[in-house]
Parts: C-alpha cells; sequence; structure tokens
C-alpha cells in the first residue's frame, strides 16, 4: 500500500487510459501526466501507487519519470511558464524578454514565486516558431512577444 | 500556388467532421476499399512521395518492408515535433485533424493494421483535446472501429501523449516512450516494420506525409508525381522563422527556388538587413551562406548543395548576428536533448558546447577549432540514432562557411589562454 490514493474520477480516468494499450506499462507516460497535473509534482508516494496500477516496480517508474522534463519532483506553480529559448526566438530577442520576465517575477529562471503562483522554466523549441519570441504558460500557447505583451498576460492571470 | 495540405486550412470549424465531409473530406476511403490493400501500397510508391519527417525515406516503400504475415501490426503517427524551426505538423493538428485521421487509415488498410496511436509531444496537450474530438466524431460515424463501411477492416486510433524529449521523435525512441520507457533510441536493425511497437511491424510516419495520402488516392499517383522535381514529388510545408518580414507555415511545390520561398512568400529579410545565412531543414541540417540562396528546394539540390530538406523549418538568419551565437544555442539544445546513451553523443556534445563556450568568451584559439572538428568526427555516425550526427551539422557547416565568425572571437583572446 502506497500513501497515495488515486480519486474515483482518476480511477475511471486510469480505467480508459488502460483500455488504450495490450499492454499495461504503455499507460506509464499518461499516468505520470495525470499525477502531474493534478498534483503539480510527483511524489515518491505517487510513483509507488503508479508502479501498482502498472504492475512494475517503482525504482522503474522514478527511472522513466526523471527522463522526462514535464514530470518534476518539486512542487511547480499554479502557472507553469516554459520560455522557449531557441534558435528562431534566440534570432527575434527571447533573450532579453526572458531576463524581464525572471525580473518581473522577482525569481530566476528555473525557480518558482514564494506564492507558488509561477514557475518559470527556460525551454527548448516548442513548435511554434513562426510566432517567435513565443512562451507556453500551462496548455496556451503566446507568441508574438514584446515586454508590454508579457506583463498584460502574466497580469492577467488569477 | 498548388495546396493540398493547406487548400483550407484557415476555414472555419475545419476541424469539425461536418466542415471537413463538405469540402469532400472522407471520400478517399470508398475509393480505397474497393482496392486491394497491395494496390494502395503501389498507388503511394508510384506517388512518389517521400517522408516528411526528416529523413525522406520513400513511403510506399516503407509501408511495403513490412514483415510479411506477422500480425498484430502498429501504426504509430509521429507527432513529437520538435526539430528546432519546425511548426507544421502543429497547425495541420490544430486546424485539419481530420485530415491525418483520414491518412491513417489509409495507411492501416494498405497495410493491414487495426491499431494506430499519434504520439503527440506533451506540449501539445491542447491538441490532445482536439484530436481526441475528431477521432470521437470518425468513430461516431463509422470511419473507425468494427466493419469500416461494411469492409471487414477494424481499426482504432489512440493518442498518446509524450513528457517533454525532443529525442522521441526519432522512431525507435518513440517506440520505446510509448511502451512506457525511458525514450532512448534502439539498435537497428530489426528495423520497425520487423520488430516495431511491442515487437510487432510497425509503420511510423510524420503528421504530414499521412495527411498526403487521401490526396493520392483521390487524386491519383500521376497527378501528384506530376508536381514537383523528379526525385522530389509534390508539395512540401516549410515553416519559414528568424529574420523574415512574414513568417509563417506555407506550403510549396518541390523544386520551387529558396530565394523565392525567402524574399517574396516570407517577404524578405526586415529592417534593411541583408541575408547572412539560412538552415533549410531544421536546426540538424547544415546550415548554407547566402551565396547560396539560388538553389531549389528539394531533396536532391540541398542535397547537393550540402545540407538537407530534413524536416521543412527554414531558420533565416540576418548580417546583424555572429554565426557562433545561434550555434552555441544549437550546440546547447543538443547537449540538453542528448539522452544519454551513447558515450560520443553524451559526451561529444558537452565538449563541443564548453568550448564554444569558450570561444565566445574571449578565450578561444585556432586551435581550439582544430579540436571541434576532431570532436565531430568522432561523433558522426558512432551513435545508436542521429542526435550527435545533428549536432555536428551546425557546428562543422559554421565552421565552413563562417570562419571568420569565430576568428572575431580569436582577435581578443590573451596570448596563452587555451
Amino acid at each position: 500500500m502506497s500513501g497515495f490514493t488515486f480519486s474515483e474520477n482518476q480511477e475511471k480516468e486510469i480505467a480508459g487510459i488502460l483500455s488504450k494499450y495490450p499492454f499495461k506499462k504503455s499507460a506509464m507516460l499518461p499516468l505520470l501526466t495525470l499525477v502531474q497535473r493534478a498534483e503539480r509534482v510527483i511524489s515518491p508516494e505517487a510513483m509507488v501507487a503508479i508502479s501498482e496500477k502498472l504492475d512494475c516496480s517503482p525504482a522503474y517508474v522514478q527511472s522513466v519519470m526523471s527522463f522526462y522534463t514535464m514530470y518534476h519532483t518539486e512542487k511547480v506553480g499554479k502557472y507553469m511558464i516554459l520560455f522557449c529559448i531557441n534558435i528562431s526566438c534566440q534570432l527575434n530577442g527571447c533573450d532579453k524578454l526572458l531576463e524581464h520576465t525572471a525580473k518581473k517575477l522577482n525569481i530566476k529562471v528555473g525557480e518558482t514565486t514564494s506564492d507558488e503562483k509561477f514557475t518559470l522554466h527556460r525551454e527548448e523549441c516548442l513548435a511554434d516558431c513562426t510566432n517567435a519570441p513565443m512562451m507556453r504558460i500551462n496548455d496556451t500557447y503566446y507568441g508574438g512577444l514584446t515586454e508590454q505583451r508579457i506583463d498584460q498576460i502574466l497580469d492577467s492571470l488569477d | 500556388m498548388t495546396q493540398i495540405l493547406f487548400k483550407n486550412i484557415n476555414m472555419k470549424d475545419l476541424q469539425t467532421m461536418k466542415v471537413y465531409e463538405e469540402q469532400g473530406g472522407y471520400q478517399s476511403l470508398k475509393k480505397a476499399f474497393a482496392q486491394k490493400p497491395e494496390e494502395i501500397i503501389e498507388v503511394v510508391k508510384a506517388s512518389g512521395l517521400r517522408g516528411r519527417g526528416g529523413a525522406g525515406f520513400p513511403t510506399g516503400l516503407k509501408w511495403s518492408f513490412l514483415a510479411k504475415d506477422v500480425f498484430p501490426r502498429y501504426l504509430c503517427c509521429n507527432a513529437d515535433e520538435s526539430e528546432p524551426g519546425t511548426c507544421k505538423d502543429r497547425e495541420l493538428l490544430l486546424k485539419n485533424p481530420h485530415m491525418l485521421i483520414e491518412g491513417m487509415i489509409l495507411c492501416s488498410y494498405a497495410c493491414r493494421i487495426e491499431t494506430g496511436y499519434i504520439y503527440l509531444r506533451g506540449e501539445f496537450h491542447d491538441l490532445n483535446f482536439i484530436m481526441d474530438k475528431a477521432l470521437e466524431e470518425a468513430r461516431a460515424k463509422g470511419y473507425l472501429g468494427k466493419n469500416i463501411m461494411g469492409t471487414g477492416f477494424d481499426l482504432e486510433i489512440h493518442t498518446h501523449l509524450g513528457a517533454g524529449a525532443y529525442i522521441c521523435g526519432e522512431e525507435s525512441a518513440l517506440l520505446n516512450s510509448l511502451e512506457g520507457g525511458r525514450g532512448e533510441p534502439r539498435m537497428k536493425p530489426p528495423f520497425p516494420a520487423v520488430e516495431g511497437l511491442y515487437a510487432k511491424p510497425t509503420v511510423i510516419n510524420n503528421v504530414e506525409t499521412l495527411c498526403v495520402v487521401p490526396y493520392i488516392i483521390n487524386e491519383g499517383a500521376e497527378k501528384y508525381a506530376s508536381m514537383g522535381t523528379e526525385k522530389s514529388k509534390g508539395t512540401k510545408l516549410v515553416s519559414v522563422s528568424g529574420h523574415v518580414n512574414k513568417p509563417g507555415n506555407y506550403e510549396v511545390v518541390l523544386g520551387t527556388p529558396m530565394r523565392e520561398i525567402i524574399y517574396e512568400i516570407a517577404g524578405g529579410i526586415p529592417n534593411g538587413n541583408k541575408l547572412k545565412a539560412f538552415i533549410p531543414g531544421g536546426s540538424s541540417t547544415p546550415m548554407l551562406p547566402a551565396d547560396q540562396v539560388d538553389v531549389l528546394y528539394d531533396y536532391e539540390s540541398l542535397a547537393a548543395a550540402g545540407s538537407m530538406l530534413g524536416s521543412g523549418a527554414l531558420i533565416v538568419i540576418d548580417d546583424s548576428v555572429n554565426i557562433v551565437e545561434p550555434t552555441l544555442r544549437l550546440i546547447s539544445f543538443y547537449m540538453h536533448e542528448s539522452c544519454g546513451k551513447c558515450t560520443p553523443c553524451r559526451e561529444g556534445t558537452r565538449w563541443l558546447y564548453q568550448i564554444v563556450e569558450r570561444i565566445m568568451q574571449n578565450k578561444g584559439q585556432l586551435e581550439h577549432i582544430e579540436k571541434m572538428e576532431d570532436i565531430c568526427d568522432n561523433m558522426t555516425m558512432k551513435a545508436f540514432c542521429p542526435l550527435a550526427d545533428a549536432c555536428v551539422s551546425p557546428v562543422m557547416s559554421s565552421i565552413k562557411h563562417f570562419r571568420a565568425d569565430y576568428e572575431e572571437y580569436f582577435k581578443n583572446a590573451p596570448v596563452g589562454s587555451v
């Protein structure tokens, strides 16, 4: 038994996810994603709970989890800002904009604000290069960034 | 201008079954189901369609390589679009999801596949909803499920989200990821056509490749093959980004002059600056200098010019930039995305990063370039997958064409700073 339990709704969702695959283990990323989105972090207890669902060892879950950048072992903010710094955004001045964003949030890149509202990460190409410079906040893409637009976007988030 | 994939791309509600069908969507199924699966493969072969994900392998040939009489077989659509500069698949998935489903149904019928997965990069969570909704509509219409249109052919397609790893765009890493593992590439052979997903024969195609198939079935292989050049048939989506007035995704007939794409379609270089370099096929393809701007945009011409068509991401760089800056950014990307499995890639990307970073701190010397060339030589074709080779592309091409930009930094280097 792990100290982490899935809610009734999550159990239903998990059943749906498992039905997609002939082998349970394929549900690894979907289950990790489910936990990450609900908890904003993947705790060791959650890894144990996932391992029980997929009939594998918790160490295996941890090994897979650690490979992917979208899973976090420290709780991230309510708003996860992924700021693209790859070539098309670099050519369009993203470095200064990232600096501006960090300054506005009063954190360093990679950190979370003390109220746990924002986490700011430097991100590799997010496949929206024609709208560079761009960032992704939770599930939304924001392109054509300027300092003013970034301020407006951040101020508009509750 | 011939538009196949982007014909109705900005039409309102194109992502719905209703509008897609009004525009002739799913018409190809009837036509395909009247033929034998093998005949469909022959049609796709005859069309000359090549994979649009980066490698440019002939699609029909890939389908024909599936291990004979081994079932079940799987189709994986590679929607892990992460090659820097590339954002064409995102636009297709966002605005025209049914076109992909139609293409996947045709491929599955031709290859006798009953299960397909769409592997979306984790950051495309928004597209997952769109895709799931479109799949639901296709199920309700009877285009997916059991006994599709009374043919006895069954097919189910599912979406699957990744979680942030460029390497999962490499087909064997994608399979490991889809099986619930770390996205590390596999040793080849065996190729996925023989042992792919769950060790069964598997077709892996890029989004754009599959989206072309309905047109080929509807209009015939000859019509598709009549466009383009001898070895590059049809049209290609190109994501133009960087220093251009009108960045965007455009559909061009293969063989279009690069000059026309940069200066006419994408509106030329802003701020009165001049073209310095362009990366024709995504960050993994060698950059070319401005004097090669008259190269034609097709597989063979770009290969002859020393680069590749790749995924179709054209990154334009103007003369305000010292090429070493974007080069370091790309090395940093490959260092970050190296899965760490193969030593030449894991260590090589890091060493290159360290050297170029030192050069940019004015601590470099000419012999550093020789060292970089040596490292690149030890990374090329030395790993399980092409990520190391991809990192070598910007490094070697920047040295080849823009050595003077490196030398700018050496001028300020103190003596004995190695």
